[in-house]
């Protein structure tokens, strides 16, 4: 359709000289406006305010003063803390890498595939459009100690989600599970973006064997997408919540609470909306460098 | 035509893959198999592979004596109302950002893709403060407003705008085209696979979110979906069948959407992740 308009009007287009418009406000504005509003109320303003509440005692509903920096020392010395920030980061241990090695390996098999391909794809990728409370009531009945399945095909009487040892382990199983999907995606996109000519000068090469190719060829020139699908990970696992929430509620013995979790806990069953700010701030930070990071990824990529 | 030779290394792969994608959503057939089996197949030894005979009772359950019927209308309003007017507010302020020359354009595209490295979990407390004073807390709007915020949204569209020949909107505004009517009547058109596209990837995730939600809405009738079913375990004790029917059911308009629009969902993620 685009073509046809371009081929009417073409005859006018070559007599048009450029005329400097005057800006049209009124349009601009009633173009703009409505987005801004909503940008600024419920993102800048939010933001600037989480900041600010960090600096006071206040409450859930807001109500306090100005104490100074005694959030962020109270939060240096709150044990709770540091163990929740030690466990979203051995949560992203356990996820990150695996989602996207077996990401990798999966869209790697797709690839191999000629008529099953879109059949495949689309069995891995569906878990991740499940709601993240399907997705676990799903796993607590296929992984429950008594009668789930998957202790019977194994032979053990684990309590996956209860068990100070497995409890995080299969949190992150889980969430491989679901969104693993996300990542074959990426790959996949990038494993069709390497022209086939250089698999034909690698296999000229006598490069033919998968391994040395893999290797040689499709690892490097698929780094730029394993970097980003890396980061992109990372700055949603910073803010692991929903999973944990709903299939060990931080336990057993608070061994999986995370920093979100401690946050949540601090703001909405604490109600003190100060400190949970410092919290915030704190994962503000963390998720700010992650992705100061991904631009400087995003960057390299372009050039 | 070439013909295909069936390698034996092609036919091990094949057969490999086949066995890895289905193990892989084993979890959910054994979901739906649990939903359509009696209370008492739950708990056998061997467990039973099969729902047979097909029982519906626990749908019939899930639907008559819990708030299920509710939590659907509560998520299909409050995701329709977030895809449509993401849709309407970004498309509006990309456009006068690609096709528009006016004082403060670029400051204004770069305050929105600072907007990016904001993470919506960490402002909750603030925002959960400020639906309060605003008494909306509970309300479809608290759910509502917080969701519309979408940068991304803004620079996919610019972006797609910015590859539309200036020829177009020259000759359009030629023929003393409104700047309105350009971009309901020209550019919009001319996009609708993006918007498709984006429009499934908003309404899914919408549909799906639960960190907001499940903060701002405090009775179990305003609760979407995603949060009304985990309510379904702590009205009857856990009885597996019951709480899997209404697993299924919660998930049954994104896996439709999906399986009808594949293809749409797989262009939207890559776009939305910016690897295209």
């Amino acid at each position: 359709m685009g073509r046809e308009v371009i081929e009417q009007t073409g005859g006018a287009v070559v007599r048009l000289r450029r005329r400097r418009r005057r800006t049209p406000w009124g349009t601009v504005l009633l173009l703009v406006l409505p987005f801004i509003i909503v940008y600024c109320a419920f993102l800048i303003y939010p933001t600037v305010r989480v900041i600010t509440l960090s600096f006071t005692n206040s409450d859930i509903a807001g109500r306090g003063h100005f104490i100074g920096t005694e959030n962020y020392v109270r939060l240096a010395h709150d044990a709770l803390f540091w163990a929740s920030l030690w466990h979203t980061v051995y949560f992203i241990i356990l996820t990150v890498i695996p989602n996207t090695l077996v990401g990798l390996v999966f869209a790697l098999m797709i690839m191999r595939l000629h008529r099953l391909r879109g059949f495949v794809m689309a069995l891995l990728f569906l878990p991740y459009v499940l709601p993240v409370s399907v997705v676990t009531q799903i796993w607590i009945w296929v992984l429950s100690a008594a009668y789930g399945i998957i202790n019977f095909l194994v032979h053990l009487k684990v309590n996956w989600f209860q068990d100070p040892v497995w409890a995080m382990p299969s949190v992150a199983f889980v969430t491989v599970w679901w969104t693993v999907g996300f990542n074959v995606l990426m790959f996949i996109a990038g494993l069709q973006a390497i022209p086939a000519e250089y698999y034909e000068a690698a296999a000229l090469d006598g490069a033919d064997r998968g391994f040395r190719v893999f290797r040689f060829f499709t690892w490097p020139l698929l780094w730029p997408v394993t970097s980003l699908v890396l980061v992109l990970q990372l700055i949603l696992q910073w803010q692991i919540f929903n999973q944990v929430y709903l299939l060990t509620a931080g336990g057993p013995f608070n061994s999986t609470i995370v920093v979100l979790m401690h946050m949540y806990v601090q703001a909405f069953t604490r109600y003190r909306g100060g400190y949970a700010a410092t919290i915030s701030i704190v994962l503000f930070v963390l998720i700010l460098v992650t992705s100061l990071l991904q631009i400087r990824l995003l960057r390299f990529r372009r050039a | 035509m070439k013909v295909r030779r069936l390698s034996l290394s092609s036919i091990v792969v094949t057969l490999f893959s086949l066995v890895v994608a289905l193990a892989w959503i084993f979890p959910l057939y054994w979901a739906v198999n649990t939903s359509l089996s009696v209370d008492t197949k739950t708990v056998q030894v061997p467990p039973a592979w099969f729902p047979v005979p097909m029982i519906l009772d626990s749908y019939q359950y899930v639907i008559k004596n819990t708030l299920i019927i509710r939590w659907y209308f509560n998520s299909v309003l409050t995701s329709v109302v977030i895809t449509g007017a993401v849709l309407l507010l970004t498309v509006m302020c990309a456009y006068a950002l690609s096709q528009i020359k006016f004082r403060g354009n670029r400051f204004l595209f770069l305050a929105i893709l600072a907007g990016f490295m904001i993470p919506g979990a960490t402002n909750v407390v603030p925002l959960f403060m400020f639906m309060n004073k605003l008494r909306l807390v509970n309300s479809y709007w608290g759910v509502i407003l917080p969701q519309l915020v979408s940068p991304l949204a803004v620079v996919i569209y610019k972006q797609f705008f910015d590859q539309m020949p200036t020829e177009l909107s020259d000759a359009a505004h030629m023929d003393g085209a409104e700047e309105m009517r350009i971009l309901f009547r020209l550019f919009l058109p001319l996009n609708w696979g993006i918007t498709w596209a984006l429009a499934i990837i908003l309404f899914i995730g919408s549909w799906n979110n639960f960190f907001w939600p499940f903060i701002v809405i405090n009775s179990t009738r305003m609760m979407t979906i995603p949060i009304g079913i985990t309510q379904v375990q702590s009205w009857y004790g856990i009885a597996y069948p019951r709480q899997m029917a209404s697993a299924v059911l919660a998930a049954l308009p994104t896996v439709i959407l999906y399986l009808i629009f594949q293809r749409r969902v797989a262009e939207g993620v890559a776009i939305t992740s910016g690897i295209k």
